[in-house]
């Protein structure tokens, strides 16, 4: 295969992965994506034309070197690339499962100027599934201890990437997690369905491997307050709390049985198992052979309607106020949906719910249209009058976002904070405006990607690094 | 995991456990709660601290058996463990000298309201105690709560114990009798409080409720426990659980809770058949 030419491989079609089918898959919480085989994935990284500047890694937040372990892939040594990979992303199975692919490297790649991108992402999933199934995920050289101590505040894709860069680093590492199991977001908000909670747990595992020390039931704020992590020994604090304090539509009836946020609902089907009642104790509102109907169109919104319908739901709706176009979850989430059966209401706006006896039965819909660009360069949707029309529907998931969770700001006021309530943190360094604090992912962009999440946890981990050698930071 | 150092009946069904949690026993103050999971694959459910041992490292707390997790938290014993426990949550109750205070605990209600009661004495307060049960055997607390305020009066439905009749009766003739109250907490089943801030209203005396909604994280993450107060949606777990009695809309608050019922019925179903099978 090595001896194709250029022009040969680039003949090679971009390279499906193979998934559940979507009827069968509209029932189980398994994954729906099955990842590559060898031959998949060596054919699609044949693809890649090495590029002498490879403009893919430009558009990767964290700088991986894609051509590079691609060139790997296309000579079988998947171990070899996994560690190309690892040199700059903590968490490639999770990366490659969830990463906006389409909207980062792979929108830059050269091959999508005339015909389709090589499948970057597929491939990053096929190189640390690989390893995990193969030799186990493989724990890096630990340098000497440096005797020096961090407190992580929070244990998703941010902590644990800065976590694992730290104890590499020799330094001791304490993460600290408010519920009671470790990966936040990617363990309460992320699906099974596209991210197995078993592949967060072995990530989890191999940081426990290298001596990083997990705390679950610990509210930074109410269990210790960051001042008194300085106090008990830690030498700098690193919050990573994430945006978890979710937004409602403030509309009337909002309050009824039946009306969730995408947080509780997730919370209560992915972190509780809520999908397994009652072998597991927590249970949520029961889906079969009901209308339900989700409020927004970010990839939450997807993961709810897709865990909705898997949940029994007779009717799942997306239901977004801007067209179709607009909608801000990824391209493939929103393809799945629909192959599963989810039905899209775009430019339609809630303005009430309307309940029975306590329960939600109805909601008062208007209808919408595009008018001027907003600040946000998308257009403005515009109520169209006389439009409002009643719809059945017996649950509903506001998924419309997260603002930052007070928890934090109320207990340490003196780090700076903007009218968001995000904490103000350097773009280099991380470091926020209190001595020996950094901050990054969630709590200080508002909601965003697991990747980007991934790189401030590792820009953090190397400004920690220089200031815990006395390097000046402040 | 967190030992259970004691644990002991104090009522029918109503079991006191005092377990090894040492930051939260450091850290909580009169109000708060904590959220227990007695075992793997278990829900996540509020209970109010009702003491704490900065000696003993402990803290307190009363369950009344309801539903399945909170049966299965009272079949644990002394030396058990429980799966998670983390705390303490919520704002700390608002303690000022308000000059007469009275705070009224309906059944298990009583086990939070003791610690409230404990701080409006220290600060200072002259401390009234109402503690109701449906008879005799469900008045609880009342020996500790005698040892610090200055009037206690148990009440029972029925007539078995104390005055016989509603927290609600004997809180009017209290104030009907002329004493001057200036402060009043109730907490206990949704009915009683709402029945106390309707006592209260016509008065104007201040009045101070502790909420009991349906919860999961108790960090403000999921809104499950979203309740309506002077007109505006509140979480439970962040903002309260303390509110005002006279602006919390308690129909809203029932009905709410009311959400998962006929799950937690199958649930508990379930655990009983599956512990009749066992014996």
């Amino acid at each position: 295969m090595e001896e194709m030419s250029k022009k040969d491989r680039m003949k090679i079609p971009r390279q499906k992965m193979p998934e559940q089918d979507s009827f069968e898959r509209s029932s189980n919480f398994d994954e729906v994506n099955l990842g590559f085989t060898e031959e998949l994935a060596r054919m699609e990284a044949l693809r890649c034309i090495q590029c002498p500047k490879p403009s893919c890694t430009t558009g990767c937040p964290v700088g991986v070197k894609i051509r590079d372990f691609i060139e790997l892939v296309s000579k079988g040594d998947y171990l070899a690339a996994a560690a190309k990979i690892k040199e700059d992303n903590a968490l490639p199975a999770v990366c490659g499962r969830v990463c906006p692919q389409e909207e980062q490297c792979e929108s830059v790649c050269i091959l999508g100027k005339k015909g389709e991108s090589v499948g970057i992402g597929r491939l990053e999933r096929f190189v640390a599934d690989y390893e995990r199934n193969t030799s186990g995920i493989r724990t890096p050289e630990v340098k000497a201890k440096t005797g020096k101590k961090v407190a992580i505040v929070g244990s998703g894709p941010a902590g644990l990437s800065c976590a694992g860069d730290l104890i590499q680093m020799g330094h001791d590492v304490t993460v600290f997690e408010a519920l009671h199991e470790i990966g936040g977001v990617l363990v309460y908000g992320i699906p099974q369905f596209r991210l197995p909670k078993e592949i967060v747990k072995a990530e989890v595992e191999a940081l426990t491997k290298l001596g990083v020390d997990f705390q679950t039931n610990s509210i930074i704020g109410f269990t210790d307050t960051v001042d008194e992590l300085f106090s008990n020994g830690y030498d700098a604090v690193f919050i990573a709390v994430g945006a978890g304090l979710p937004y409602f539509l403030n509309i009337p009836g909002e309050n009824l049985n039946g009306v969730y946020s995408s947080n509780e609902f997730l919370t209560r089907v992915n972190l509780m198992k809520a999908y397994k009642f009652p072998e597991y104790d927590t249970p949520v509102f029961n889906c079969k052979d009901k209308n339900v109907a989700v409020f927004g169109g970010g990839n939450t919104a997807m993961d709810a309607v897709r865990t909705a319908k898997r949940l029994g739901a007779k009717k799942a709706y997306i239901i977004y106020r801007r067209s179709e176009v607009e909608l801000p979850a990824r391209k493939e989430e929103v393809h799945h949906a629909k192959q599963e059966g989810v039905e899209f209401l775009v430019l339609e706006n809630p303005i009430e719910f309307i309940g029975e006896n306590g329960w939600l039965k109805q909601v008062k819909l208007q209808k919408m249209e595009l008018g001027e660009p907003d600040a946000s360069g998308r257009r403005r949707p515009v109520a169209v009058e006389g439009s409002e029309h009643l719809m059945d529907i017996d649950m509903a998931v506001v998924a419309i976002g997260n603002g930052s969770n007070p928890i934090i700001q109320k207990t340490t006021p003196d780090i700076e904070y903007n009218k968001r309530g995000n904490i103000v943190a350097d773009d280099i360094t991380m470091k926020t405006s209190k001595k020996g604090v950094f901050a990054g992912g969630d709590i200080v962009t508002g909601g965003a990607t697991v990747i980007l999440a991934m790189g401030a946890g590792r820009k953090a981990a190397k400004a920690i690094d220089s200031y815990l050698s006395n390097k000046e930071i402040w | 995991m967190y030992k259970i150092k004691h644990a002991e009946f104090l009522a029918p069904n109503i079991k006191k456990f005092i377990i090894e949690a040492p930051k939260i026993a450091q850290k909580r103050r009169a109000g708060q709660f904590v959220i227990i999971r007695v075992k793997d694959g278990g829900e996540r459910i509020p209970l109010t601290i009702a003491d704490s041992s900065l000696e003993d490292n402990t803290i307190t707390i009363i369950v009344q058996g309801v539903g399945k997790t909170t049966k299965e938290l009272n079949s644990l014993s002394s030396g058990d463990f429980i799966q998670d426990v983390v705390g303490p949550l919520g704002k700390p109750s608002h303690i000022e000298h308000f000059g007469t205070a009275v705070s009224i605990g309906g059944g298990v209600g009583t086990a939070i309201a003791y610690p409230i009661a404990v701080a409006l004495k220290q600060a200072g307060n002259h401390t009234i105690s109402i503690v109701g049960g449906r008879s005799k055997e469900f008045v609880i607390l009342e020996d500790e709560l005698k040892k610090v305020c200055d009037e206690v009066y148990p009440t029972t439905d029925d007539g078995s114990y104390g005055f016989h009749g509603f927290v609600t009766q004997k809180l009017k003739e209290l104030i009907d009798s002329g004493t001057k109250v200036d402060f009043v907490l109730a907490i206990g089943p949704i009915p009683m409080m709402k029945a106390v801030a309707e006592t209260t209203r016509p008065y104007g005396i201040k009045t101070v409720v502790s909420l009991n909604p349906i919860m999961v994280d108790g960090t403000g993450m999921c809104g499950g426990c979203r309740a309506t107060v002077d007109n505006k949606t509140v979480f439970v777990c962040v903002d309260g659980p303390e509110f005002d009695a006279h602006k919390v809309d308690f129909s809203l608050l029932e009905q709410r809770n009311r959400t998962y019922r006929t799950d937690e019925q199958l649930a508990l179903e379930k655990h009983e058949c599956r512990m009749n099978n066992l014996h």
